[in-house]
């Protein structure tokens, strides 16, 4: 029970800060705290396959696409089940869309076996494309339409809709953030390092490579299943172009750019990945023009280029502050 | 029986329009190991180069081989130049920086130029002016054959008749296939790795200025979003015949523009995008360095 004190206090004042958040903040920022909760899970797991496992995927967002489809049919199919259940219904949706994305994760682990760098950077990519041409092509999951109206995240007595949301959002964030981290810090992780490091050697000592990569995209997709259902309840409509090449790359360039192998960069970046865009739409009144992509594609190659190990590098947050500590002394 | 050899004829045409887009793919490769994702855009960039000098000339007005040169000029320019730049700007400060890190950078600068595109030209399609007369040379009960479909063959033969040229009988193309095998030993040996590789990038960037000519002749719209699927498939082409490997990636391409004919032909023009990608699976499960790769042993 030890272990699980930290997080269960994270729980308590994330919660208490989401009544604050309730009652200070408008809406559209609401939805942004709630969206870099999201993309925090789904960077954070690319980070267990791409920065700690050393296997590079560019199709994560076929996973959210899956969970986020599975999660979106299910509550259209049940509505009742969700009316009975209340969040708990929410959370059994969410499992299964997990569930089945880690399926899918399994299927696309397996060439992982063959295929090494680059070549399985494509595999996943070519993963993520066929997935989008065949949801454009299911008649019952909308084809191009997509599926719109997906029920939202209900109001329990006088707690509203972004409360309820954030409590949701923040336990399946913690759920991920704590696993990822736990896993990574036993003799379990230290395998996923070791493939990373020298695959050859891990093999030397006897473990089974290809268990353990298929293992960390299994646990990868479960989590990107996951944020993807969050997603679907969140933003409550979902076409098949949303999870396309684009959303992928973007999730790569928040693991990039918060640090390979580090989960509270993952978050700071998915956090800043987040809401600059946001950031420079404000700037589009001032210049006129669109100028929003072009930054931000400029200051990826720029960071890329001036910080190329990410803002945090491999270690995580605690690492900077004890160092700033030190420093003070 | 006309079905078929028409099938036939379209599907060469457009596997050798990707096998221009291809070669670029995987000439870079070969040096840097690089996946160049800008380099659908730089195919982009050239469409619309030669869009506003044949605009300029007013070369529709009077079409034939000589604005179709004109434009290819322009087109080839336009490409190397950018090809170049951006190998200066963004490409060589990252050398020896890790593999995922210039991957992004090449993300980004592939982002970039989309959007300055979509600035710059607006994001709405334009058509491409029609540079040479598309009349049937051969009309026969088997065949039809337009001019538009030879011109694309005789100018694509050309330019790979030239960089079979470049690559193996001149001494930039021994150096840059030295350069491919080893780089560190290439550079004991006395060869200016940087020099070698801004013109392979210029070689590879001209010849997807030829294509992204040759594809608004056969297709003519274009805008700033043309590149990305084009480019995804003449990157799947290149895959497919074993990436760094110049005669796979054309192999691969004619593959690629025969199956997409026929997929498209007999099956359904829905499954055209995904079967790119499936075949692309099915192959590299099969051979998991593509059809003509080597496959490289690792040695401890």
């Amino acid at each position: 029970m030890k272990n699980f004190k930290l997080p269960l206090l994270t729980y308590i004042v994330l919660l208490v800060l989401g009544l604050i958040l309730q009652f200070s903040f408008n809406a559209y920022i609401q939805i942004l705290i709630l969206q870099i909760l999201m993309y925090s899970i789904a960077s954070m797991s690319l980070n267990l396959v791409n920065g700690f496992t050393g296997q590079f995927s560019l199709g994560h967002a076929g996973f959210m696409a899956v969970g986020a489809y599975t999660s979106a049919f299910l509550s259209q199919t049940f509505p009742a089940f969700l009316e009975t259940t209340h969040l708990f219904g929410f959370f059994i949706f969410s499992l299964i869309a997990g569930l089945i994305a880690s399926f899918f994760g399994y299927l696309v682990g397996l060439p992982s076996l063959r295929l090494k760098g680059d070549y399985l950077a494509i595999v996943t990519l070519g993963f993520g494309e066929i997935l989008r041409v065949f949801l454009l092509n299911i008649e019952p999951l909308g084809a191009a339409r997509g599926i719109s109206g997906i029920i939202p995240y209900p109001e329990l007595g006088f707690l509203d809709r972004f409360w309820v949301s954030f409590a949701y959002v923040s336990f399946w964030f913690l759920v991920c953030l704590v696993f990822l981290w736990r896993i990574t810090r036993g003799r379990y992780g230290r395998q996923f390092m070791s493939v990373r490091e020298d695959e050859v050697a891990a093999l030397s000592l006897g473990l089974s490579t290809t268990q353990i990569k298929v293992s960390s995209f299994v646990i990868a997709s479960f989590f990107a299943g996951v944020a993807g259902s969050l997603y679907a309840h969140l933003i409550s409509i979902i076409t098949p172009t949303v999870f396309g090449f684009m959303m992928s790359v973007n999730i790569v360039v928040m693991v990039v750019l918060g640090g390979m192998g580090s989960f509270s960069g993952s978050i700071i970046a998915a956090a800043f990945m987040t809401v600059m865009p946001e950031v420079l739409r404000s700037l589009q009144s001032v210049t006129g023009i669109d100028l929003r992509m072009i930054l931000f594609s400029l200051s990826l190659i720029l960071i890329m280029i001036f910080k190329p190990h990410g803002l945090l590098g491999e270690h995580e947050l605690p690492y900077f502050l004890k160092k700033m500590r030190r420093k003070k002394v | 029986m006309q079905d078929i050899t028409q099938h036939l004829i379209n599907g060469l045409s457009l596997g050798s329009i990707y096998a221009l887009i291809a070669l670029g793919y995987t000439m870079v490769y070969g040096v840097l190991q690089l996946i160049n994702f800008a380099h659908s855009d730089i195919y982009m960039m050239g469409a619309f180069a030669s869009y506003y000098v044949s605009r300029w000339f007013h070369l529709e007005d009077n079409p034939g081989i000589a604005s179709l040169s004109l434009a290819l000029i322009a087109s080839m320019t336009a490409c190397a130049l950018l090809g170049v730049a951006i190998e200066r700007l963004a490409y060589r400060p990252l050398r020896g920086a890790p593999k995922l890190n210039i991957l992004i950078t090449a993300i980004g600068v592939s982002l970039f130029l989309e959007f300055s595109g979509q600035l710059i030209f607006g994001a709405d399609p334009k058509v491409f002016p029609s540079l040479i007369e598309d009349v049937p040379l051969i009309d026969t009960e088997f065949v039809v054959l337009k001019s538009l479909e030879v011109t694309v063959f005789v100018i694509t033969l050309l330019a790979l008749g030239i960089l079979h040229y470049l690559v193996y009988k001149t001494k930039f193309g021994k150096s840059m296939r030295a350069i491919s095998h080893n780089m560190t030993t290439a550079s004991i040996l006395g060869i200016n790795v940087n020099k070698v590789i801004v013109i392979t990038f210029m070689v590879g960037s001209a010849l997807a200025g030829v294509g992204s000519v040759l594809v608004g002749l056969k297709y003519p719209k274009i805008e700033p979003l043309m590149g990305v699927m084009i480019g995804l498939k003449a990157f799947v082409a290149a895959v497919l015949g074993g990436i760094g490997n110049m005669t796979g990636a054309v192999i691969g391409a004619l593959l690629m523009g025969l199956s997409e004919e026929f997929v498209v032909a007999y099956l359904s023009s829905t499954l055209r995008d995904a079967l790119a990608f499936g075949l692309l699976i099915g192959i590299l499960i099969w051979k998991p360095s593509g059809l003509f790769g080597k496959n490289s042993i690792e040695k401890v």
